[in-house]
């Protein structure tokens, strides 16, 4: 295959660098008096990037045609379908992001700073070669695009102790996971004598020997790591809670995406051959994600921080799917990845619409009381989202939870499926608690302050795709993911 | 009738209705729910008139593949059917009950019980699996709003404790339901019917789906959030979980534990019986002691309850119809019970029985009405508790003596509580001057009560017009189900036929002539 054949399989990466580098001269001269126009350009430049998934999207692409540079990359329509949802959860990050950083919570620099978009499109890059590894190398040069991108996001807000705190943590066990799947990397390299995806899994083929087995032990727990999955996920809360409330939509959202697309891809195609190996610790990893998000959210008044406890609770209904180690199974966890990054995006965009008079943004339990007074819209789309969440029907995040169970139960793991579901519950109390809260309680009166039209149509927008109308999507989004995981079959 | 898709406008025209309610201010939104319900009634009784009795199983199906991994599919039979026409004829009357007790956010209010028929129209109309869970566990998110938002003091303690008791029961169903579709390759509710599990796999399936319907019914041990939420909930949030939201528990159980694990039912009957027996004694003794009348009511429904629950294990007819009947009359007539709670709460603000007395001297018709139910309640012939109670105890007789027995122990428990709660409220002195003051029924209390007192003397009278529906399908689903029946202990056995008939004696005298 030419150069020409595989450029033209990453032309969507292609326009992310290319804009990422123009708007990085424009920021570098216009300085942060163009950051809306550099916004703009960079939200622009994923819906474009996006359009050229769509007729791959469309057909299907697998086979020979779609190795790039000689077996580094892989554009399949598995890595299609993430790089889609990365894309969109990208542009919503850039819709709200403006009226944040121009409001009181953004501290004493006011506006928002130029590399923001920049950054985001940065990260966004990194994940999309992520998603298209197939080649150890190629997963860590993505990942390291993406983390160092996100390290400055978390910590953009300079002047603000919590959003240094939460870039810095996030660098410091960041780094700690990186120094683990790369030291795994280096082990299965050592047993196998490669370091793409093909190589490595022939090497792996057989008994196990001892080394290989702590490499992919080593690889699993980075992974982990990137996903926030228990007992790796120690840092999400406080990042989540410190970085500015757009960054934490943006890390809930699209890296989550990416580095589960990116461990399906891992187990499934390097480790495929030792699913008894991975398919025990995915199993354990899932269910204590599942009761560990939910019995850690309890106790928290801090919305942002209790939402990252949910994502972690539904990095655990998605790694459910991944433990089925069947196609169905990855099938189910792409639809459910579709499914949460609907919720989380309308999670956040109704938490940035909790200003105050003067542009405060609220985000404590004590701050939304009674919210269905002063602000039913608001509300009932914060209701829709976290039924959703908790997966009661008729709202989409059931037919999440729907399609991951039902692999679950055909691929035979009944027992295994029941106590999961039965945890399910626990995570139920503290999203009703939010509907509780906003709808029982005596209003508090706080919120009053307007939100603009990029806020809203998101809510409306997340908000219609999990109410019951989302439902007429499904035979569409899953006709899309049997194609993405029979893609990443394929490549095996 | 033909292809005109019935059972959707019927599940449309609330959800216009809650739509235009939740954009709509108090009085418009009072009216438009009032309209709506009532349109509903009205393709109600189109639908049983339409209903061809002795036809097809399913009547009036519908079928879209609007969703990937289950379809849109409707459908009813007899059992369905009466269970739709209760729920449509008590929504206009918790509509009613709403007039002026609910002043606040009365368009929420209004859209979240007209959003509740939807799904109880849907629930009994599902004929797809997964489209029944779906309805089920819908009806979750409108009934917790409703007693969170609107009910009592201790509200929010008692929308957790609904929630999550009930999702809990539910979720292990579902798990059940992944497996039973994967194994039959259907989703489809009466191919599901006929299909037969083997023999272990029933057990377990059973065991799921029991989790769910004993949360739902309720049954002894697991009952104990309906008292909460009962109390808790507004009136009109009463009448609907008495009256059609405890049904979901029967419907499932006649709908597919029975049909679609006859063995496992069969094995398991005696833990039915034994929880149903608990059930009727324990709670009829709770129920003597209670002070507060939301309460007492309550606990009458679990023990009622447990009645339904007992004679459907009994695998026969008399006992399948007698748990229906059972159900319709109890929806009836525990919903006009907390209606009769709620005419005199709206007055004076307690449920407290001390606090009322000689209600009957200044509140005549209120008291002939509250009469009426709580003779009702109790079982009186020419009502219609009498009917299903009857029924459902001859069919337990022939199963077992002893679980009968002790369920007529229940029904005597019934009356004691019933009557000596009826003496304390309307008979003896007025100790309570306030209570004394309030006046009786305005119209609209009175179309309410005598609307249900109608149906409940109807259904007494003439129960024929609401079996007839269900016989063929209660006799299939006795059909199938009858090579599972457990043992019964009552050995009944045709004596020798007598020669001449009961009353040939006196004929023959008569003819002889000798006098």
């Amino acid at each position: 295959m030419d150069f020409a054949a595989s450029f033209a399989l990453i032309v969507p990466e292609l326009i992310l660098t290319g804009a990422g580098l123009v708007l990085l001269m424009v920021a570098a001269w216009g300085g942060d008096k163009s950051a809306r126009f550099i916004a703009i350009a960079a939200a622009t430049a994923f819906f474009a990037a996006g359009l050229m998934l769509v007729p791959g999207l469309h057909f299907g692409t697998d086979g020979p045609e779609v190795i790039a540079f000689g077996g580094l990359m892989r554009v399949d329509t598995f890595a299609l379908f993430a790089k889609a949802l990365i894309y969109l959860a990208a542009i919503a990050c850039l819709m709200v992001a403006p009226a944040f950083f121009s409001g009181p919570a953004a501290g004493a620099e006011r506006g928002m700073r130029a590399e923001f978009p920049i950054l985001i499109l940065f990260a966004a890059l990194g994940m999309s070669i992520m998603v298209s590894a197939s080649d150890f190398m190629t997963l860590y040069l993505g990942l390291e695009l993406n983390s160092l991108a996100s390290y400055v996001l978390a910590a953009i807000l300079r002047r603000d102790g919590r959003s240094a705190e939460a870039g810095l943590k996030y660098f410091v066990l960041g780094a700690l996971a990186s120094g683990i799947l790369l030291y795994g990397m280096s082990l299965l390299y050592g047993f196998t004598g490669g370091t793409d995806f093909a190589t490595v899994r022939a090497g792996l083929t057989g008994e196990l020997a001892t080394g290989a087995m702590f490499g992919l032990i080593f690889v699993m727990a980075g992974l982990a790591f990137k996903i926030a999955a228990v007992p790796f996920h120690m840092w999400t809360p406080d990042v989540y809670e410190g970085a500015p409330t757009p960054v934490t939509m943006f890390f809930a959202t699209a890296p989550k995406v990416a580095a589960v697309a990116l461990t399906a891809r891992v187990v499934i195609e390097v480790f495929g051959a030792q699913v008894l190996a991975w398919q025990q610790i995915v199993m354990f990893t899932a269910l204590a994600s599942i009761i560990f998000g939910a019995l850690g959210a309890i106790g928290q008044e801090n919305l942002k921080r209790l939402l990252a406890y949910s994502s972690i609770n539904n990095v655990g209904f998605i790694l459910l799917g991944l433990a089925v180690a069947e196609q169905a199974g990855v099938s189910a966890m792409l639809v459910y990845l579709f499914v949460y990054v609907a919720m989380s995006v309308g999670a956040f965009a109704a938490l940035l619409m909790l200003r105050g008079e003067d542009g405060t943004l609220y985000e404590t339990f004590s701050d939304i009381r009674g919210l269905s007074v002063t602000k039913p819209a608001i509300a009932w789309c914060l209701l829709f989202t976290m039924f959703s969440l908790a997966g009661i029907p008729p709202l989409l995040g059931f037919y999440g939870k729907f399609v991951i169970f039902q692999a679950t139960v055909d691929a035979g793991l009944i027992v295994f499926g029941a106590i999961a579901i039965a945890a399910s519950v626990i995570g139920a109390f503290y999203y009703i608690k939010f509907v509780k809260v906003m709808f029982f309680d005596e209003p508090e009166d706080v919120v009053k302050g307007s939100s603009g039209a990029a806020h809203w149509a998101l809510l409306f927008l997340t908000a219609a795709i999990i109410s019951p109308l989302g439902y007429l999507l499904t035979p569409s989004i899953s006709d899309l993911a049997d194609k993405a995981a029979s893609a990443l079959y394929l490549a095996v | 009738m033909d292809g005109f898709p019935i059972l959707t406008t019927m599940m449309l025209v609330p959800l216009a209705g809650a739509i235009l309610c939740l954009f709509s201010g108090g009085a418009a939104a009072r009216g438009i729910a009032l309209a709506a319900t009532l349109a509903t009634f009205a393709l109600g009784v189109l639908l049983w008139m339409n209903f061809e009795i002795g036809g097809p199983q399913w009547q009036f199906t519908e079928r879209a593949e609007l969703f990937e991994g289950f379809a849109y599919a409707l459908g009813i039979d007899g059992i369905s059917l009466m269970l739709i026409m209760l729920s449509v004829f008590l929504m206009p009357i918790c509509i009613l009950a709403s007039w002026t007790s609910i002043n606040k956010r009365v368009g929420e209010y209004m859209a979240a019980f007209l959003f509740m028929e939807v799904l109880m129209i849907g629930v009994f109309a599902a004929q797809d699996l997964f489209l029944f869970y779906i309805f089920f566990e819908a009806g979750l998110i409108p009934m917790y709003l409703i007693i969170g938002v609107w009910g009592g003091d201790n509200r929010i303690y008692a929308s957790y404790k609904f929630f999550l008791y009930t999702l809990f029961g539910s979720v292990l169903m579902l798990i059940a339901m992944f497996w039973m579709v994967g194994a039959a390759g259907t989703s489809d509710i009466p191919t599901l019917m006929q299909y037969n599990f083997d023999g272990d796999a029933q057990f377990w399936l059973f065991l799921a789906f029991f989790a769910s319907f004993a949360v739902k019914m309720p049954m002894w041990p697991v009952h104990t959030w309906l008292p909460d939420a009962h109390v808790q909930a507004p009136t009109a949030g009463s009448v609907i979980l008495a009256g059609v939201l405890l049904k979901l528990g029967g419907y499932g159980f006649i709908r597919f534990s029975l049909p679609m694990f006859p063995e496992a039912s069969g094995e398991l009957a005696w833990m039915i019986f034994a929880l149903s027996m608990v059930a009727v004694v324990y709670t009829s003794l709770v129920a003597l002691v209670q002070h507060d009348m939301k309460k007492l009511i309550a606990y009458s429904s679990v023990a009622h309850m447990a009645l339904v629950t007992a004679s459907l294990f009994a695998f026969n007819v008399q006992g399948l119809e007698g748990a229906m009947m059972i159900m319709l009359g109890h929806g009836l007539v525990s919903g006009a019970l907390f209606l009769c709670v709620g005419v005199i709460y709206d007055r004076l603000h307690t449920r407290e029985i001390s606090r009322y007395g000689g209600l009957s001297i200044n509140m005549p018709y209120y008291a002939t009405f509250f009469l009426l139910f709580t003779m009702a309640s109790i079982g009186l012939p020419g009502t219609s508790n009498f009917v299903g109670e009857f029924l459902a105890l001859a069919g337990i007789y022939q199963v077992s003596t002893w679980v009968a027995f002790v369920c007529t122990t229940g029904i005597i428990l019934g009356a004691g509580y019933m009557l000596y709660l009826y003496r304390r409220v309307a008979f003896g002195a007025q100790n309570n001057e306030d209570a004394a003051a309030m006046p009786d029924m305005d119209a609209r209390e009175w179309s309410m009560m005598a609307a249900i007192a109608a149906v409940v003397l109807w259904m007494g009278v003439y129960p024929e017009s609401f079996l007839a529906p269900m016989r063929a399908d209660i006799a299939a689903l006795d059909a199938r189900i009858a090579s599972a029946a457990p043992a019964d202990d009552s050995q009944l056995a045709d004596g020798p036929a007598r020669e001449r008939a009961a009353n040939a004696i006196t004929f023959e005298a008569h003819e002889r002539g000798d006098h």
